[in-house]
């Protein structure tokens, strides 16, 4: 046990010093990491960290509050189209970026609102509608999805001498960074503390004074922030844009990533972004099993490690910190 | 003026009248006891006082200010905290973000402050919140989730989640049953040290008669959503309406 002599102390993000010590290790890791590894390695980890911006939203939102919900891919396509709109007119990438966030949390409080009186299937069944409805409006709109041809948006010009890839590499592993640091934060804050508290028994937080109006709507408005970032990003890696990249699947696959990642952790969400991210690269030829491969993790991990992955890295961490008891 | 009036409050689910024109007053710093047998409207009175249900008639004045129609956050900052009849905690939580929760309203809420981890307010919660954990000696269980908790120490843990909004109105359901005999004489030392000690009202529903006689300074007595008897203790329990709705009649 470590002694803790100050509240400062205790509140700390990185309370140990071995804790520190491998973030450090890990964040030198992904730095050097374009040095080394093969150029489509590159491309993969760089989509690892534009799924867990999203990801991470999610958690939030289903993870933490405890309102599960099947909008994603409508929220994705609303930040991509506003991305790929805005860039058409020429604005500059982080002021599209926050622009497509912001859009997207927006439409994240109007989906917000049956979540007052709904809950649980309810809430899902009404958020798989938007989805749904938002990707019709996509396919059905030409104004707004670019017809045929879909959206061309101009990609990331290389910096400082360095490739393509590396350059969005690193621009997105500043963004993940500091996305990540935010989800720490607000999940540590009186905010987080009030999401829980909606989530493991929404009368007594009523009860306490926390208003269950306005933290459920924050709570979608972050996540759908979060979620239509992800969308900006994805539409600046890709370089085009048409509805098709947002089908159904889409939600499925960042569902996905936040059970098998772990719900309430935002470690986890970065775990199930690379999972589910690694999947389809690894069984590229048999594309047609992905959702098998995701149906049959469900399976497994809600019945063997209901934690997720975070909670079995958390056990083994565990198991480490006390070997060789047991 | 009294700090709580309740004027006629009648509410119905269905056919069933939970309780029908209900009137009580609070003085301040008082604690008054609510008797009655299982079903016979103590909870639902408590409901109402918090706002999870609204009465179909009546009026509820704290302070002079009517609370009927508010929601239940609005009443709990306008200063009614209560605790529930069974344990209503956040089970996934440690016994300190349990008891944080309860700060809640306390907290000055600038959206920056958390997104750029500035702490400061937090430490000053956190030591209001050490001071009650103190008080209510939960130190060794401060870090614990508390799911894991035993029964004994999530009872005082909702005690102290509804002490740390310092609320001028405290509502206990329950407060000491299903604990041990010595459990239940600490419960009892400490709901009257809280009237001492924080200057709260305290209205106690409770059906271990012999400690809640010893506590209130006066008593309700409840049965079938009516009121059948009010005034100090001994009286309340030598009321024949009272004696008959325990024992029946003869």
């Amino acid at each position: 046990m470590d002694l803790i002599e100050s509240y400062k102390e205790d509140l700390r993000l990185i309370r140990r010093f071995g804790t520190g010590f491998w973030i450090v290790l890990l964040l030198i890791g992904l730095i050097l990491l374009p040095w080394f590894a093969r150029e489509y390695w590159v491309y993969v980890v760089t989509l690892i960290f534009i799924y867990s911006i999203g990801i991470q939203g999610q958690n939030i939102l289903i993870g933490y509050t405890g309102q599960i919900s099947f909008g994603q891919a409508g929220f994705l396509a609303i930040g991509a189209f506003t991305y790929g709109h805005l860039s058409l007119l020429g604005s500059p990438i982080l002021v599209n970026l926050f622009f497509s966030g912001l859009m997207a949390g927006i439409f994240g409080i109007l989906v917000g609102f049956p979540s007052l009186r709904l809950k649980g299937p309810y809430l899902a069944i009404v958020t798989l509608g938007f989805g749904i409805a938002v990707y019709q409006v996509f396919v059905n709109s030409e104004i707004l999805s670019g017809g045929r041809m879909g959206l061309t948006i101009q990609k990331l010009q290389p910096l400082f001498g360095l490739s393509q890839m590396t350059t969005y590499y690193y621009f997105n592993f500043i963004l993940v960074f500091l996305f990540t640091l935010l989800s720490y934060n607000l999940i540590s804050s009186f905010v987080g503390r009030a999401f829980i508290a909606i989530r493991d028994n929404d009368i007594a937080a009523e009860a306490m004074g926390v208003s269950l109006t306005r933290y459920k709507l924050l709570s979608f408005a972050i996540s759908s922030f979060y979620t239509g970032v992800q969308g900006g990003l994805y539409a600046l890696l890709m370089g085009y844009l048409e509805p098709n990249m947002f089908t159904f699947l889409e939600t499925i696959t960042i569902f996905v990533a936040v059970i098998i990642g772990g719900l309430a952790s935002v470690e986890g969400s970065i775990l199930g972004a690379a999972f589910v991210v690694m999947v389809p690269q690894v069984f590229s030829n048999t594309k047609a099993f992905i959702p098998v491969i995701y149906g049959v993790t469900i399976l497994i991990i809600l019945i063997f490690e209901p934690l997720g992955l975070s909670g079995r890295w958390m056990k083994i961490r565990l198991y480490l910190r006390m070997w060789p008891f047991r | 003026m009294p700090l709580l009036e309740i004027k006629d409050i009648s509410i119905s689910f269905g056919g069933i009248m939970a309780l029908s024109g209900i009137s009580l007053q609070v003085q301040e710093e008082k604690i008054i006891a609510v008797i009655g047998p299982n079903g016979s409207g103590k909870t639902t009175l408590f409901n109402c006082l918090t706002g999870i249900y609204h009465p179909n008639e009546g009026e509820i004045h704290l302070n002079g200010e009517n609370i009927l129609r508010l929601s239940p956050d609005a009443i709990a900052e306008l200063g009614i905290a209560r605790t529930f009849q069974n344990l209503r905690l956040f089970m996934n939580m440690n016994v300190l973000d349990n008891l944080l929760v309860g700060r809640h309203l306390h907290f000055r809420k600038n959206p920056l402050l958390p997104m750029l981890r500035i702490r400061k307010e937090e430490i000053l919660h956190r030591k209001i919140i050490e001071e009650i954990i103190d008080f209510l000696d939960l130190q060794a269980y401060r870090k614990a989730r508390v799911a894991d908790c035993p029964y004994g120490v999530q009872k005082r843990v909702e005690l102290g989640r509804a002490l740390a909004l310092e609320p001028k109105l405290l509502l206990l359901d329950e407060p000491i049953s299903g604990l041990t005999s010595e459990e239940k004489e600490e419960a009892a030392y400490r709901i009257n040290e809280i009237r001492g000690r924080f200057q709260m009202t305290i209205l106690l529903v409770e059906h271990d008669l012999r400690i809640a006689s010893r506590l209130a300074d006066s008593m309700v007595a409840f049965y079938y959503g009516q009121k059948i008897a009010q005034g100090t203790p001994e009286e309340v329990q030598r009321n024949p309406e009272v004696i008959r709705a325990y024992l029946g009649d003869d």
